[in-house]
């Protein structure tokens, strides 16, 4: 493994390192990486497995609107607050996208499965529903410790090609600050590279105090960053902006339609607008 | 008290329901629930853990450590909901029609197939209570309302609350049964709206109005804490914004 963590320029570099057909993890709200994603649109991604860890909401939506999925691993994919998520519904119901429906703490057990090279991951529940019906890769054994009866069901690992994170800081060592966002490391732990999005690189080691050293993704697991301030927009990102609740309400409505969808695209992925009208 | 609003009444019915829980957990789901552990835990002195609030009294660590908690019986309630819901307890949050390609994709089963199994009183929520949400059968089970003998299974379906009235859920019968309706509402209201069987006592009493000092917590103190994550409810509801 390479000591040196790749510093980039933009998203958009970033984004040039994730080849069609990859499996990528990225977790719910808030802190999404949005910059992220928008880059991956621009660049033409496609086939791409999304993993979402567990749930997500707009930036799932956007990524499959916009043809860059194939496949999505998921425990649910809505807009909270602001409803249904439209393409999602939309392209699950038309069959553009393959679904492959979880449960979040299954998410999170398989991938600190793969976060430990373990072969499975036991996990409680789930037994007797259609969901378990539908997910052939799940198996049910009795538990081996058991005197009596005990089905458990066993997951295989997650290891995502990559985890892609948007944080609010990182070192010029290429650590990077996820707070109390703990299933962020178990993410970058189990995919094979992290591509990180940051507010700010700062200069001074993270690793120096006990408070930040504690919730690092450490330089190691780092195979691309790239400061992008404001990489969460329209979702928050946790004591620098909150969510822009008005884009969310607006997006949610014309993600309804697909010409609306495609002008959305046009405006604020690829920034192909006219100048935007007062709101 | 005729001002009082179906929310109010709704959190009050939920907080008593609640009543002896050390810990409750709220989802993202409705902010009525959280509203109502917030009011529970301020009665009886439980915790509250909302995924998604920054307050520091609700905060938790919404991702691992939620589940491990329900895994070792540390969360004693948490609210479910579905798209469907019928009368064994089976939820669907999945859609309606053949899956995968359903005719109406919903969101997913979020933790529901786990914390089903494994929150011992968990309170199923809808407001809409039509025929269309509680089917006789659900289309899909994103997570069974009973399980067979043999299965570990310390937790399940304990009650259910809707715009109309509130219901009790019996395990061992695999039944609901009608707890008490809303003012104005009626049985034959909710059998009408309702496409599953459940049972009734004698009479059905009125589901009760909260008391002046559980109002007064809940237009306050509560209104302002779940507008954090639920902006748009307390706005809507309570008319207050978040707690800075």
């Amino acid at each position: 493994m390479t000591a040196k963590t790749p510093f980039f320029d933009s998203p958009d570099d970033l984004a040039r390192l994730v080849p069609d057909g990859a499996s990528i993890a990225i977790a719910k709200e808030p802190s999404s990486p949005f910059a992220l994603a928008r880059a991956l649109i621009r660049r033409g991604a496609r086939n791409l497995h999304l993993v979402t860890v567990p749930t997500a909401g707009l930036i799932a939506d956007l990524l499959i609107g916009a043809g860059a999925v194939r496949l999505v691993e998921t425990s649910g994919v809505s807009l909270g607050e602001f409803g249904p998520a439209p393409r999602f519904a939309s392209a699950v119901k038309s069959g553009a996208v393959e679904i492959r429906d979880a449960t979040c703490p299954a998410v999170y057990a398989a991938l600190q499965a793969g976060e430990k090279g373990q072969p499975f991951a036991p996990i409680r529940g789930v037994l007797g529903s259609d969901l378990l019906a539908r997910r052939p890769d799940w198996r049910v054994i009795d538990n081996p410790f058991s005197d009596g009866e005990d089905p458990v069901v066993l997951l295989a690992p997650i290891r995502p090609d990559f985890a892609l994170i948007h944080a609010d800081r990182a070192d010029r060592f290429g650590n990077v600050f996820v707070g109390g966002r703990h299933e962020f490391k178990t993410m970058a732990h189990a995919a094979r590279q992290t591509l990180v999005t940051v507010e700010e690189i700062v200069d001074h080691d993270l690793r120096e105090d006990e408070a930040t050293a504690a919730n690092l993704i450490g330089g190691l697991y780092v195979a691309g960053l790239a400061a992008a301030p404001g990489g969460a927009r329209p979702a928050a990102a946790p004591g620098r902006y909150a969510a822009d609740e008005a884009h969310v309400a607006s997006y949610a409505k014309r993600a309804r339609d697909e010409a609306d969808f495609a002008d959305y695209l046009a405006a604020e992925v690829f920034g192909r607008t006219p100048a935007a009208a007062a709101e | 008290m005729s001002d009082v609003r179906i929310e109010e009444r709704l959190i009050h019915a939920i907080a008593g329901l609640l009543d002896g829980s050390g810990h409750i957990a709220c989802g993202v789901l409705s902010p009525i629930p959280g509203a109502a552990a917030m009011l529970a835990a301020k009665r009886g002195g439980g915790r509250v853990s909302i995924i998604g609030s920054d307050l520091p009294a609700y905060r938790c660590d919404g991702g691992v450590e939620l589940f491990d908690q329900a895994g070792q019986g540390r969360l004693d309630a948490f609210f479910l909901s579905g798209g469907q819901i019928d009368g064994r307890a089976n939820i669907n949050l999945h859609g309606v029609g053949a899956y995968p390609q359903m005719d109406v994709r919903w969101s997913g089963a979020f933790g529901s197939a786990y914390l089903y199994f494994l929150v011992p009183r968990v309170i199923l929520f809808r407001l809409e209570h039509s025929r269309r949400v509680f089917p006789e059968t659900v289309d899909f089970i994103s997570a069974p309302g009973v399980s067979a003998p043999g299965v570990h299974r310390p937790g399940g379906p304990y009650a259910l609350v809707t715009n109309l009235c509130v219901m009790r859920f019996d395990r061992d019968r695999a039944r609901f049964r009608l707890e008490s309706v809303h003012p104005g509402v009626t049985v034959e209201e909710v059998r009408d709206q309702t496409g599953f069987d459940f049972d009734t006592g004698e009479t059905t009493p009125e589901t009760e109005t909260p008391p002046a000092a559980d109002l007064a917590l809940i237009r306050g103190e509560i209104a302002e804490a779940i507008a954090n994550p639920y902006p748009k409810f307390a706005r809507a509801v309570f008319g207050v914004g978040a707690a800075a």
